[in-house]
């Protein structure tokens, strides 16, 4: 695996009436992404994550709406026929991938591991180009895996490869995911997180230039969550994908992502790292926790505060002036200085 | 002694009936499942219609349109040397229009009854509309396919009204088991009448108690399979 340049591999703009539960709302998003890096999708439940999803894979429409991928990988050069794709991160020589529109000429030249379709522009409302979800370079992971119930797990990867593409990436999904000992079984006879692998192997086997995890891990107990985090970041790392995920779950976004957009009301609020994003810099501290204040109690002259921070609660002392600049049900940084945490191992 | 070609000419009206009907069905429900026209209601309604209707009403309105006297039927006379009145391809047809929601129904349901993201996993998979219509969504829905054509096949057996009005009483041609019954009892052969009267009841209890016995199967959880 060769160092990336670092030019933007995707770029996606859109704007569309969203109709969720509590009323209309527009969502109007723009962003680019870099080509190899994981972005999380980050925002309150309607904000729009699952629709960017969607409308990177072309199953939800847009009512404008731009996406461009481009600076692929080196060796997407087997489209001779069509368009020449430098590898320069020159963006002008997609010019004529409107073609793709009329399809065919997609998945039927790959020659064996190399990603299965062009890049190009895969909307563009202004040009009337919407290329078909079926000729976009995707791997989308359903919340729910979306496995078919009739095929077994070797069966489903098999499914997923374009024609005439080389067949030994089933193989080497099934040990990297570690199904070889279940390939023979059908999507009922697997736990969650056996199901979520092999929906993770079969959007990969097609070799897609995206992959799209929409809140993959929700559905699973921490420690499955924590070792299938491995599993995506194993396969992201070797098949030099490009990984968009939702998730609401900050450690898991903190473990995966370079990058994170925050969405609220159907708008980017923010685009940074984890870090940046969720951890307040600017207080210079040995311990930190975030959590939300759940009770204040007034003792005396002083108030206690009460933040439930994960699992624990954790009491804190704050004056009555500062207890009044609280309320309960807000979200609070914890932090100390003069302090020495001991660690003790658990079991 | 009886006579089977009736029972016969009603197996091999029943036959071909189901087999057209399949190709017909398949992209039909698919259309109907999937499709959001506005006017997708009254496709439906039309569908449906056969099965409200009295046989009779549409054997006199399909004798009309088939009369090579005029119009459609005079069409096909002239052009196509067809003639669909009191012959066994104008039987067919019939019991294919006669029969049409007893297959699409199924089919419908069958297609709805599919979560829709089995159907986005295989467009995202890079599939066409027509690996995923055969690869996996008939696939998953194979007890509705079975239903389809078992039900149809069966209420093909049992038409009566539609074949007379449109078929008669030709033996060989149009005298197809059903009608056969009506004759025998018409010439007082009640004996004859029961044999054949029967072998339908049978054929038709066996049909039906195959349809469960396959639903049975089927709702069993799919790994048992």
């Amino acid at each position: 695996m060769t160092e990336k340049p670092t030019i933007p591999t995707l770029i996606f703009r859109a704007t569309k009436m969203l109709h969720t539960a509590s009323g209309d709302q527009l969502l109007d998003i723009g962003f680019q992404l870099k080509q190899g890096s994981i972005l999380a999708l980050y925002g309150p439940s309607g904000a729009g994550k699952t629709t960017i999803l969607r409308i990177l894979a072309g199953l939800t429409d847009t009512t404008t709406g731009y996406i461009q991928t481009g600076g692929g990988n080196s060796d997407d050069s087997q489209s001779s026929d069509n368009t020449n794709y430098s590898k320069t991160g020159d963006n002008t020589n997609y010019s004529k991938t409107s073609d793709n529109t009329k399809g065919g000429k997609n998945s039927n030249n790959t020659k064996p591991g190399k990603s299965t379709t062009n890049g190009g522009i895969w909307l563009d409302t202004s040009h009337h180009i919407n290329l078909p979800t079926r000729h976009r370079s995707i791997g989308f992971v359903f919340q729910d895996f979306a496995l078919f119930p009739h095929l077994t797990v070797r069966q489903q990867l098999e499914f997923a490869l374009p024609k005439r593409s080389d067949r030994s990436i089933v193989d080497e999904l099934l040990a990297m995911m570690e199904l070889e000992e279940l390939q023979h079984r059908k999507p009922t006879l697997l736990s969650g997180g056996q199901q979520q692998r092999v929906a993770l192997a079969r959007a990969i086997a097609r070799r897609p230039r995206l992959l799209l995890l929409d809140e993959p891990l929700s559905a699973l107990d921490d420690e499955m969550r924590h070792r299938l985090q491995d599993f995506i970041l194993k396969a992201h790392r070797f098949y030099q994908l490009t990984t968009i995920l939702v998730s609401h779950y900050l450690p898991e976004i903190f473990r995966l992502s370079d990058e994170v957009i925050v969405l609220e009301n159907g708008q980017v609020r923010k685009q940074d790292t984890a870090a940046n994003i969720f951890l307040e810099q600017k207080i210079s501290s040995k311990f930190r926790a975030t959590g939300e204040i759940i009770d204040i109690q007034p003792a005396d002259i002083v108030c206690i505060v009460s933040v439930l921070s994960g699992n624990s609660i954790v009491k804190v002392v704050a004056t009555t002036a500062e207890a009044a600049a609280l309320h309960i049900g807000q979200k609070v940084v914890i932090a100390s200085k003069a302090f020495n945490p001991i660690i003790l191992p658990l079991g | 002694m009886i006579d089977w070609s009736p029972l016969w000419l009603s197996l091999r009206l029943a036959f071909l009936t189901m087999a057209i009907l399949l190709l017909l069905g398949i992209p039909i429900a698919w259309w109907l499942a999937y499709n959001r026209a506005r006017w997708k209601a009254a496709v439906e309604a039309i569908i449906s219609l056969p099965m409200v209707l009295p046989p009779s009403v549409l054997g006199f309105y399909l004798l009309l349109a088939f009369s090579p006297a005029r119009g459609f039927g005079k069409l096909l006379d002239q052009w196509l040397d067809l003639r669909l009145v009191f012959t066994f391809p104008g039987l067919v047809l019939a019991s294919i229009i006669y029969s049409l929601p007893f297959m699409v129904n199924p089919l419908l349901a069958g297609f709805r009854s599919l979560p829709a993201d089995l159907h986005e996993a295989s467009r995202t998979l890079g599939k066409s509309d027509w690996t995923t219509l055969f690869r996996v969504l008939l696939p998953n829905m194979r007890a509705s396919l079975i239903t389809g054509a078992v039900l149809s096949f069966a209420h093909t057996i049992g038409e009566f009204g539609v074949v007379m009005m449109i078929g008669g009483s030709i033996p060989g041609q149009t005298r197809v088991a059903s009608v056969a019954i009506y004759d025998e009892v018409q010439s007082t052969h009640y004996g004859l009448a029961n044999r054949y009267a029967l072998v339908l009841l049978a054929l038709s209890f066996t049909i039906l108690l195959l349809v469960y016995l396959v639903n049975h199967r089927y709702n069993k959880p799919k790994s048992m399979l």
